[in-house]
């Protein structure tokens, strides 16, 4: 870890971690959390945490930038890493299948992987949940097996269900919220992200851990899950 | 309807329930949301003596959004002049006003600016959400249905309190609506140094045009192109009024509904009451980016917020 404190606005403060993303940051991403959140007290207004930096808004009234950056300094020097073995641990039904998830057969053929080869890959590794944003309660998870990574659409979707699991190069996430999205689309889980974010609970924290798992149209059904296939995509 | 309300008879193009904004659950990837001209927003309360946080309706270009009175209520008017009228008559803007049972509060079309904010007594109810009635329809939070949508047509709104006193505007201290040509504040962000010095040069010595691509999420400026080394990041978080320049060299600002995180290098960001001329500028406009120091634009930011606690 090497501390970098940079301007982002006003009275808003980039703290810097890390230059790479790696599953290792986030013990002292969540560490560095915390220990902003004590030290800033009621002077912080927002605090959000992503792969390699913090950026801190703070309350301009309550003090001067050059205050706010002594502040992280002091919270952040002899910082110890937390305990990641906290985080929880999560298992996400999803239904994978083509009416759901409209990209599933040109990522398998990009991989040189049937279908069901597919999903198996997606299925077996563990992913680390790095950061929330973009939407309420949507989680940016990876890193997914290099074999399957696909780059987002050149054209974005402008329609993309709630609850679509989709792939990006190495990361892998969940719509909680129907919304425009450049995303690989694989199939859909009946989990509610968003109606645990809208009470402020997210269902998905930076730190936990995530391995979805493959269920038939008739499990995700009965867990309430929409089966309205995708709209062409536009 | 026995509660005194407002019919919405008509609802316009876009009439949004904002309050100042949803604070402090950035991290749970909720955007911030709240009046994009908050200046003219806490003027509006404060006309009415109410706390500045209370909910108001942003009307974005007015469009025909009429209301009708069921009682009598004190109201008040800031921000964008949008043509509005008390039964056919002109009503200034920046003042409070009584609209009497029976009357018709009608918005137009813009004339200076594009934002009215109208504020009610005690602020608009409706529910509040993750601390803020704040409606964005991106994530369909807050507004009077909790739904995030802007206001339709038969809908009913009612407020928290009774009038109290009224107070007029000091003498020079109401939002001033940007003309043909602004400057906008802003702040050098660290990813500044990656740009060409070429890029610098004219992103901070040309004129920008206000693009029709704006909202309340981003506000896209077209004229030079600008490039840099970096052409993506590591997503990270997105203070309000980034100034953020995608692979096209065209700088996009990030404004009250931007998404929390994003990977495209910045400019900088401008000053929050910068974000605030900007809310009110029509497409076409002429803006010019202008840097700050940090202490400057802070001893800007809380003189403003002086004159409410003392005006």
């Amino acid at each position: 870890m090497k501390l970098r404190i940079e301007t982002a606005g006003m009275e808003a403060l980039m703290v810097r971690l890390f230059d790479t993303i790696d599953v290792a940051n986030m013990a002292w991403v969540l560490a560095a959390d915390q220990a902003l959140r004590e030290a800033f007290g009621d002077a912080l207004i927002d605090l959000v945490p992503s792969y390699t930096t913090l950026l801190l808004h703070y309350d301009a009234r309550k003090l001067s930038h050059i205050e706010a950056q002594a502040r992280i300094h002091h919270a952040l020097t002899d910082l110890t890493p937390a305990d990641t073995r906290q985080g929880q641990r999560h298992e996400i039904p999803v239904w994978y299948d083509e009416s759901v998830g409209p990209d599933l057969s040109r990522v398998a053929e990009r991989a040189g992987l049937s279908i069901a080869e597919l999903i198996d890959r997606h299925c077996r590794d563990e992913y680390c949940v790095f950061a929330l944003g973009f939407a309420p309660g949507y989680g940016f998870m990876g890193l997914v097996d290099d074999a399957i990574a696909t780059p987002r659409l050149t054209t974005p979707r402008r329609h993309v269900a709630a609850g679509s699991v989709g792939i990006a190069d190495r990361q892998t996430a969940i719509y909680p919220l129907p919304s425009p999205g450049g995303w690989n689309l694989l199939g859909r889980t009946a989990v509610p992200l968003f109606e645990h974010a809208k009470r402020g609970e997210p269902l998905l924290r930076p730190g936990d851990s995530v391995r979805f798992t493959s269920i038939s149209r008739a499990e995700f059904e009965a867990q309430g899950g929409d089966t309205t296939p995708m709209e062409e995509r536009s | 309807m026995s509660q005194a309300g407002l019919v919405v008879k008509k609802a316009g193009p876009l009439a949004l329930v904002q309050d100042a904004g949803r604070f402090g659950v950035g991290h749970l990837g909720v955007t911030q949301g709240g009046a994009a001209d908050w200046i003219a927003f806490y003027w509006a309360n404060w006309l009415l003596s109410n706390p500045l946080n209370s909910a108001t309706l942003e009307i974005v270009m007015g469009g025909g959004l009429t209301l009708v009175a069921h009682g009598d209520v004190r109201l008040a008017l800031t921000g964008a002049d949008l043509a509005a009228t008390v039964d056919g008559q002109p009503l200034a803007p920046n003042a409070s006003f009584t609209l009497r049972s029976g009357q018709q509060l009608v918005f137009q079309q813009p004339r200076h600016g594009l934002r009215a904010y109208l504020a009610f007594p005690g602020g608009l109810n409706a529910p509040e959400v993750l601390g803020s009635r704040a409606c964005t329809a991106r994530e369909q939070l807050g507004g009077l249905e909790e739904d995030g949508q802007p206001l339709k047509a038969g809908q009913y709104l009612t407020w928290q309190g009774n009038d109290r006193s009224s107070r007029t505007l000091p003498e020079g201290a109401g939002p001033v609506m940007p003309t043909s040509s602004c400057r906008l504040p802003m702040v050098l962000g660290s990813q500044a140094s990656s740009f060409s010095g070429r890029s610098l040069y004219q992103a901070f010595n040309t004129p920008w045009q206000v693009d029709n691509r704006a909202d309340r999420m981003g506000v896209r400026l077209t004229g030079p192109v600008l490039s840099g080394t970096l052409s993506g990041i590591i997503s990270e978080g997105i203070p309000l009024g980034a100034v953020q320049v995608p692979p096209d060299g065209q700088p996009i600002v990030l404004m009250n509904d931007r998404q929390t995180i994003g990977g495209y290098p910045r400019l900088g960001a401008l000053t929050p009451s910068a974000c605030a001329a900007l809310a009110q500028c029509l497409p076409g406009t002429e803006v010019w980016l202008t840097p700050v120091s940090v202490s400057h634009a802070q001893a800007d930011y809380r003189r403003q917020h002086a004159k409410w606690a003392t005006a």
